[in-house]
């Protein structure tokens, strides 16, 4: 990666309400997105570190039950992703998206605190709502610190930086933790501590070097985009024009992406080497997601942004055919891991990067955190509704069914966003002067 | 602030953090060094020196040496000497002439196995990978099957929600007769696939037939289900049924049942239910929580693991089947009771 840390205090500081700096490198992106995806990466040791070793803990250690754990974590993604909304939202009313942000990364890092001294069942769940809370507050408002902190024509490439060192963590945290209970196999408290560390480390880091820009329209030269610069919030930006072409091809898709739990129970219900690793598939998964977010926010930059999005789909229509065909059983399970994590990476922090292109300073959290909270819920439905098709039709013919049915929408959604399939240069003419770039780093792992 | 001080403070804040991290780290490893050489809490035996005759298998859970062994006390003398294997497992059912073993296989990264040994514990015979963390094992009475449960954990965990495993193998020559998941299910007479439907704790009538709990998760609904192997068809029997388990003369199932909360406030409460009249009667002499599949000591008496106050800790209780009495503690600090009656 080409981007010094080092020389970020200096540059974040002056403070920069006109965020977006256009540095002469046209392959660089912001310090302040390395400082926020190294925050994510900190972060993400923290809460993966917990959430791997949590189903040993709970059975394992304290003797209970896994069960309720497992039906009150659908409830607990359904919390985050309103709070979510709500977090992009106060950060575009009250203009402190970096505060917003610091609030939801001090939440997360205060519960884990409550784990060092709690082991309760009630405890637990008190700690994991409040990280879940923490992570629906942040998201929306760091991605528009990205996407102020970022120039238009840099945005796929910024949030790829910030997704890939934000998988890191999510690859680093379970193996420390493993790492930890292979030396002290009753360390769960030592977890507990290098948790909290780390995310103390990552809030800090947030505090002290992430400068609180947020994008403001630049010149009246910049503002003629067509979808009206407005001074003030206006929902209008979020639920109409382009957004709103956005935001249904989003929930179309979303609809046919049935989560990679039900690819890796197909893998794993076919074939021994899949079941033998079944605990670790999604490592994979975010390995490989991790090692192509940039190239693909670089690519999306390129040839735009909602080309790479909508195509990025035909990943998960692969990891489906690969999943239901009958393909020799390692390469079939090295195949979907691989497609799944270049799916990931066409369409996490790409669906951010367009969302921002298409909204307005003021609406950039709520614009972006409109577009995670429609993917979020249409694939929480598509889950559920193809669980019932899993049983009806059984498993291969589920996937193929539905691998059927995103042949088709790949292309409808791409003829629904046709006005944006051009390279972001011509939609930077039509639409806004800038991008923003919003992880929806929750998706792939949790 | 200047960036100098910036750097100080975070400098300063990293090396707070990660060292009191380290601190932690190794007082927790010499605590547990220490533990781990220390003798074990509870009277110990060489295997050599196991009694022949009915005999109690356990998880022993004292701390010290042999913690997380199988370890077995004669019926007769429960709070005996405990005669330690050189086996270690998260959940033990025994025949007189195997044990099978699950458990979470240390490493740098987590995998979990059924494994099926002699019955020394001393000769490894079957193994196969298991999704997740163990959670049930039982023999069949004659020893040709061997059913386990565990739970799927992976990162499927959030998107699917909570989700189990159970299989059926034979001992002879480890063949797999697939997930229950797979086989057909009568609900009430008709047949039924639920979505969310999972399977556990399977206890076995003979080589051919078993009972089971199917769970639908959201609606919240448990059945006891009655299988069958040729057919491959498993038919529910009674509603309100967790982890049966058939009593030795195969008139009773011992069970858990929710009594109350939901959730992470869920309540079980150990039941029996007599096969031929149909009653079911609710053992509320038990006031804990109590999350085991029952193991039957002989025809009136119950067998389940408790934890205790110590985390990793937990306590072997007998209750009557009967409901009459109060729960007593019958081995201290051991889990997953398996009661072998000749060896």
């Amino acid at each position: 990666m080409y981007i010094s840390f080092s020389n970020k205090p200096a540059q974040a500081e002056p403070s920069s309400r006109d965020g977006a700096k256009r540095q002469p490198g046209r392959r660089t992106v912001s310090s302040t997105v390395v400082t926020l995806g190294v925050v994510s990466m900190l972060t993400d040791i923290s809460s993966e570190s917990v959430a791997a070793i949590l189903p040993l803990y709970v059975t394992g250690f304290l003797g209970m039950s896994t069960i309720a754990f497992g039906v009150l974590d659908g409830f607990y993604q359904g919390v985050s992703a309103l709070v979510r909304i709500a977090g992009g939202y106060t950060s575009d009313r009250i203009g402190r998206p970096k505060w917003v942000a610091f609030t939801g990364y001090a939440l997360a890092a205060v519960a884990r605190i409550g784990l060092l001294f709690a082991t309760g069942f009630a405890a637990l769940t008190a700690v994991i709502s409040a990280d879940r809370i923490g992570k629906g507050i942040r998201t929306a408002p760091r991605d528009a610190v990205i996407t102020a902190s970022s120039r238009p024509d840099n945005l796929g490439t910024s949030f790829g930086v910030h997704r890939m060192l934000d998988n890191i963590g999510a690859a680093v945290g379970p193996l420390l933790a493993f790492f930890i209970l292979l030396l002290i196999p009753d360390g769960y408290g030592t977890v507990f501590a290098a948790s909290l560390a780390f995310a103390v480390i990552g809030v800090t880091i947030l505090g002290l070097f992430v400068p609180n820009v947020r994008a403001r329209r630049r010149e009246a030269a910049d503002a003629r985009a067509t979808n009206a610069p407005r001074p003030k919030f206006d929902w209008g930006v979020v639920t109409s024009g382009p957004m709103r072409r956005v935001l249904a091809a989003a929930g179309i898709l979303g609809l046919l992406t049935i989560g990679d739990g039900f690819v890796y129970l197909a893998l794993q219900a076919r074939n021994d080497f899949a079941a033998q690793w079944f605990p670790l598939l999604y490592v994979g998964t975010n390995i490989v997601f991790l090692a192509l977010a940039i190239p693909l926010g670089r690519l999306a930059d390129r040839v735009g942004r909602a080309r790479v999005f909508v195509y990025g789909h035909a990943g998960i229509l692969g990891a489906y055919l690969a999943a239901a065909l009958p393909i020799a059983d390692a390469a079939a399970t090295v195949l979907c891991l691989v497609l799944l994590g270049a799916f990931y990476a066409a369409t996490d922090g790409v669906l951010a990067a367009l969302a921002a292109q298409l909204t307005t300073p003021e609406t950039h959290g709520t614009g972006i955190a409109a577009a995670q909270t429609v993917v979020a819920l249409s694939r929480f439905l598509s889950a559920a509704g193809f669980g019932i098709l899993w049983f009806v039709v059984g498993r291969e013919a589920s996937m193929l069914i539905v691998a059927g049915a995103l042949i088709v929408a790949i292309p409808f959604a791409a003829l629904l966003l046709r006005p944006l399939l051009s390279a972001p240069r011509a939609e930077a003419t039509a639409d806004s002067e800038h991008t923003d770039v919003e992880p929806i780093d929750a998706e792939p792992r949790k | 602030m200047t960036a100098r001080l910036k750097w100080w403070l975070i400098s300063l804040v990293s090396v707070v953090a990660l060292g009191a991290t380290v601190g932690v780290g190794v007082s927790a490893w010499a605590q547990h060094q220490q533990r781990q050489s220390m003798p074990s809490s509870a009277q110990t035996a060489a295997p050599a020196d196991a009694t022949v005759g009915a005999q109690i298998l356990f998880r022993n859970t004292a701390s010290g040496e042999g913690y997380g062994h199988v370890a077995s006390v004669p019926v007769t003398q429960p709070d005996g000497a405990r005669a330690v294997l050189d086996l270690v497992c998260d959940r033990v059912a025994a025949t007189a002439d195997a044990i099978s073993c699950l458990r979470s296989e240390r490493g740098i990264t987590p995998s979990y196995a059924a494994r099926i040994y002699d019955a020394a514990g001393e000769s490894q015979r079957l193994e196969w990978p298991l999704p997740g963390v163990p959670s049930r094992t039982r023999f069949s009475p004659d020893g040709s099957l061997v059913a386990t449960t565990s739970f799927v954990t992976g990162h499927a965990y959030a998107s699917i929600g909570f989700s189990t495993e159970t299989v059926i193998h034979r001992v002879a020559d480890g063949e797999s007769l697939g997930s229950l998941e797979d086989w057909s299910l009568i609900v009430d007479g008709e047949p039924s696939a639920p979505i969310d439907r999972n399977y556990w704790g399977v206890t076995f009538i003979d080589d051919t037939s078993f009972y089971a709990t199917v769970g639908m998760t959201t609606a919240g609904q448990t059945y006891l289900v009655k299988g069958d192997i040729a057919t491959r068809t498993m038919t529910s029997v009674l509603e309100g049924v967790e982890c049966p388990s058939l009593s030795p003369d195969g008139s009773q199932i011992a069970f858990k049942r929710v009594t109350g909360g939901s959730g992470p406030t869920v309540h079980w409460t150990p039941a029996v239910y007599d096969i031929a009249s149909g009653t079911v009667t609710v053992l509320d002499a038990e006031t804990r929580n109590i999350d085991d599949q029952i193991a039957w000591l002989d025809d009136a008496t119950l067998l389940y693991g408790v934890a205790n106050d110590t985390p990793g800790d937990s306590d072997v209780w007998a209750l009557d089947a009967g409901g009459l009495g109060e729960p007593r503690m019958l081995i201290p600090h051991a889990w997953s009771p398996a009661v072998v009656n000749e060896r």
